[in-house]
């Protein structure tokens, strides 16, 4: 069994199914209420790639990112909790992006005046990688990451 | 139909913290079933929250967003007896609204 062909199908699948679901309409009418669904970004394979979907240039590294209740050992890859709060002035949106999942971007929530630049979610991990948290602020990109190990993967296969 | 969110708000000190844990599948279309056969996609790709007719959060997901999603942040202001919503809508069209009173 040629094992390189196998994760080819798997991950074409994938995104023919997404597509098809766009391509049928199915996702027009909900777009007029909430922010389209940025199938690019989410559909990217490295940091690089990602910030190019997202339209940012090269994010600098900050240390006015927080991670909390993030843990350093995941028993269970499939329930991860992540929590990240920026201290960055004038946060517009937190990204939470896992390295080494087939897809890096998990999510990405956009934080208006007003809502606590910190938001606390679950999320799954295929391997131990690291989780890297994007924060846009006043326009600019900025990261920090943080390793997670994984005793059991959450990615199914 | 899916399954009603569960939502806490809460006042603390001189903003809101609101806590959802929301009913679903979210499949990444990465795993198999016994058949080989892939299990297509399927997870919530937008929830937004508002407050008084002004959104306090806007994400977009992507399917690695664990199963029964939970999601917690606070947003200033928001007084008690006043109402959270939370609207989410997944890859297939589906989509459901909730509300929770703030105590």
């Amino acid at each position: 069994m040629n094992r390189k062909r196998r994760t080819l199908l798997k991950t074409g699948s994938g995104v023919t199914l997404l597509s098809l679901v766009g391509g049928a309409g199915l996702l027009v009418p909900h777009a007029a209420q909430a922010q389209a669904w940025n199938k690019a970004a989410f559909d990217t394979h490295s940091l690089a790639e990602t910030m190019k979907a997202l339209g940012g240039g090269e994010p600098a590294q900050s240390k006015d990112i927080v991670f909390f209740q993030t843990p350093d050992i995941a028993e269970n890859g499939a329930v991860v909790p992540v929590g990240i709060t920026s201290n960055i002035p004038k946060t517009e949106s937190i990204a939470i992006l896992i390295e080494k999942n087939p897809n890096l971007l998990a999510a990405s929530f956009d934080i208006p005046a007003g809502t606590d630049p910190t938001i606390s979610t679950r999320v799954k991990m295929g391997q131990s990688s690291n989780i890297v948290a994007l924060v846009k602020a006043d326009g600019k990109y900025y990261v920090a990451a943080k390793e997670v190990k994984v005793t059991l993967g959450g990615c199914g296969g | 139909m899916a399954d009603p969110m569960k939502i806490r708000a809460s006042v603390v000190g001189d903003s809101t913290e609101v806590k959802v844990l929301m009913n679903h599948e979210m499949e990444t279309g990465q795993r198999k079933d016994a058949q080989g056969a892939v299990i297509p996609a399927w997870f919530i790709q937008s929830v937004t929250v508002t407050y008084g007719g002004k959104t306090v959060l806007a994400a977009q997901w992507g399917p690695a967003v664990a199963k029964n999603p939970f999601l917690s942040f606070k947003f200033k202001g928001g007084a008690k007896g006043e109402k959270v919503t939370i609207t989410w809508v997944d890859n297939r069209g589906d989509k459901r609204t909730d509300e929770a009173t703030i105590a």
